[in-house]
């Protein structure tokens, strides 16, 4: 396929700009002045609409294909949704900001405000932040909220403990709050060792990070237990809500005696994933931890209306204005659509889905936790390794099949992982139709195993060296 | 001349106060093709079983620790150009850095090369 400057001929254009009656102003200095002029491509109005719909024709996406990858949840999200975010397009976020502007934006204040209550009751917290932007931000700024905290009280905690399952995000965000990091094995059951976390808690922890259900989509039977020992030592509980999908309307978090919760509305309330669109990370936390939150705080006064008011013991703010709001404004739509009832079956139709997958695939595939799983199931090829072929064979061949390839590689204390995650909005025909495919690699594995090796044969190019691109990297356009 | 090996699969040779530190055989097969190879910087002084240096492969991105503990002295640069090198041979050309170490007790820690193999064994 060629690409847009390819398809460039000089002088084309779409439209006709007339000629200018403005007199001219002085020309910029030479030495302001570019070389030569940008290299814009030039090309009409029907050439750039056949090559973006050609490119987006080769896009992969949710919309057009099953893309069960392990740990993101790739939902699918009603279209009502975009046409939300959409409403609030013309509404400058400043207005907030500026003296006797709270009175004109009263409506996406109340929804700022409004989602936060929801989240709070969702997962069991006393108030929530929307500032952040993603995920990994969310578990920054709540690792900073956890710092503002001890700091507060004038103890100077040095470390904070995560399990070698967790999401690289957990170590990275306390390492970038200043944190050293205490990493915690795995135990036979598929979680965090309890004796080994017993023994790395004392008084020098900030915190521990738990994802429960955790990357095997296991969930841990001791999480109370672990969030009780932590309080006894002065440390609090941070959840990562990663796969929040899988508890949603079920466990609280903030009952188990988790402190501080970050939830993923791109994952779990219904917004885009991906490239699909921003991400965004709201922070819940509970009582005593309000004070450190962010800066602005949306309010509801007494009388009813909406406000904006500083919170100086805070941590500052970690975005502009108050978050991706045109995320927030779909995630608002999402939990108020499905309300209390819906949200308990998104994720007890998310859990049914996971185990009927892993039930049917496990004839095959070695499992190395074989339990009643959540919302993902972690399979091995170690039984397909025996003839050769790896998860990367496996997955390739997927997609000439025409699914999405799960989640391979991760996590990284299972060899070989496949990690498959189908969400709630997946039909029982979609994931027979897929469950085929995987069975018939499997067949493939014992009979035809040069043939995984080759694929995928049906895309534009064929196998990508990986390595290679890693290692060569060549960025720019000539 | 002594090589001890961690049960984080890095290797230490031991020659007087000077410690070279790398990835086992065993480990660079397992990460299959590296990337790229984050070197310490010099000077960087770390404690037993520290994150040292970092490691990418196509399948991860792992950290490597402190066999023992010291001050970096020199790194192999020549992984910033070929970090093949870590596939090629891990346990010789493909070593990451040099640490000025000093206790030797911390090898007590650590296995001497018939133990790692044992190890590698009990793995399987």
């Amino acid at each position: 396929m060629q690409l847009i400057y390819e398809k460039s001929v000089p002088g084309r254009s779409g439209v006709r700009i007339p000629l200018s009656d403005v007199p001219k102003a002085a020309p910029l200095p030479e030495g302001l002045r570019r070389g030569q002029p940008a290299a814009f491509p030039e090309v009409s109005e029907l050439d750039l609409v056949r090559h973006y719909t050609n490119l987006s024709r080769r896009n992969f996406s949710v919309d057009t294909n099953f893309y069960p990858l392990g740990s993101c949840t790739m939902k699918y999200n009603a279209k009502i949704m975009e046409n939300v975010g959409a409403l609030f397009a013309g509404c400058h976020p400043m207005l907030a900001l500026i003296p006797g502007g709270e009175q004109l934006v009263q409506g996406p204040l109340s929804l700022v405000h409004g989602l936060e209550q929801q989240l709070a009751e969702i997962t069991g917290m006393d108030e929530v932040t929307t500032q952040p932007l993603a995920g990994a931000h969310g578990e920054m700024t709540g690792i900073m909220v956890i710092a503002a905290y001890h700091k507060a009280r004038g103890e100077n905690r040095k470390y904070v403990i995560v399990p070698d399952s967790s999401h690289g995000t957990n170590p990275a965000s306390a390492a970038m709050a200043g944190y050293e990091i205490i990493t915690i094995p795995t135990a036979p059951y598929g979680d965090m060792d309890l004796d080994a976390y017993r023994a790395a808690m004392n008084g020098e922890v900030a915190a521990v990070m738990m994802t429960c259900p955790n990357t095997l989509g296991l969930f841990n039977p001791h999480v109370a237990e672990i969030c009780a020992i932590a309080h006894e030592a002065g440390a609090l509980t941070y959840y990562d809500g990663a796969n929040l999908n899988a508890i949603l309307g079920k466990v609280r978090p903030g009952d188990v005696g988790f402190d501080v919760i970050h939830v993923n509305l791109h994952k779990t309330f219904g917004t885009p994933h991906g490239g699909g669109g921003p991400g965004s990370g709201p922070v819940g936390v509970k009582k005593g931890l309000i004070p450190y939150l962010p800066t602005p705080r949306v309010v509801k006064k007494a009388d009813g209306s909406f406000g904006v008011e500083a919170h100086p013991e805070g941590i500052g703010r970690v975005s502009d204005f108050f978050g991706n709001f045109g995320i927030m404004a779909r995630a608002f739509a999402y939990i108020t659509l499905l309300g209390g009832e819906g949200l308990v079956e998104v994720s007890g139709q998310a859990v049914l889905n996971a185990n009927y997958m892993m039930a049917r695939l496990k004839g095959e595939y070695e499992l190395p936790f074989d339990t009643t799983c959540m919302h993902e199931c972690v399979f091995s090829a170690s039984r397909q390794l025996k003839e050769g072929v790896h998860a990367i064979d496996i997955a390739k061949y997927l997609i000439d099949r025409g699914y999405h390839p799960p989640t391979v590689y991760f996590p990284l204390n299972v060899k070989e992982a496949i990690m498959i995650e189908p969400t709630e909005t997946e039909s029982k025909q979609t994931m027979d139709g897929f469950i085929e495919v995987m069975l018939e690699a499997a067949r493939m594995a014992r009979t035809n195993p040069e043939a995984l090796h080759e694929a995928p044969v049906t895309t534009p190019v064929g196998r990508l060296d990986e390595t290679r691109a890693a290692r060569a990297q060549q960025v720019c356009c000539e | 001349m002594a090589v001890y090996f961690t049960k984080e699969h890095e290797w230490v040779r031991i020659e007087g106060t000077q410690a070279t530190v790398g990835i086992s055989e065993h480990a660079a097969h397992e990460l299959g093709d590296i990337t790229f190879v984050e070197l310490p910087q010099m000077g960087k002084i770390v404690k037993q079983f520290d994150t040292l240096a970092g490691i990418e492969s196509v399948k991860a991105a792992s950290d490597i620790y402190a066999p023992v503990s010291g001050r970096v002295v020199q790194v192999n640069d020549k992984l910033e150009d070929a970090p093949e090198l870590v596939n090629e041979s891990a346990e010789d050309a493909g070593w990451i850095c040099k640490l000025e170490a000093a206790d030797s007790a911390e090898l007590g820690a650590l296995m001497d090369a018939a133990a790692y193999a044992e190890f590698l064994k009990g793995l399987e």
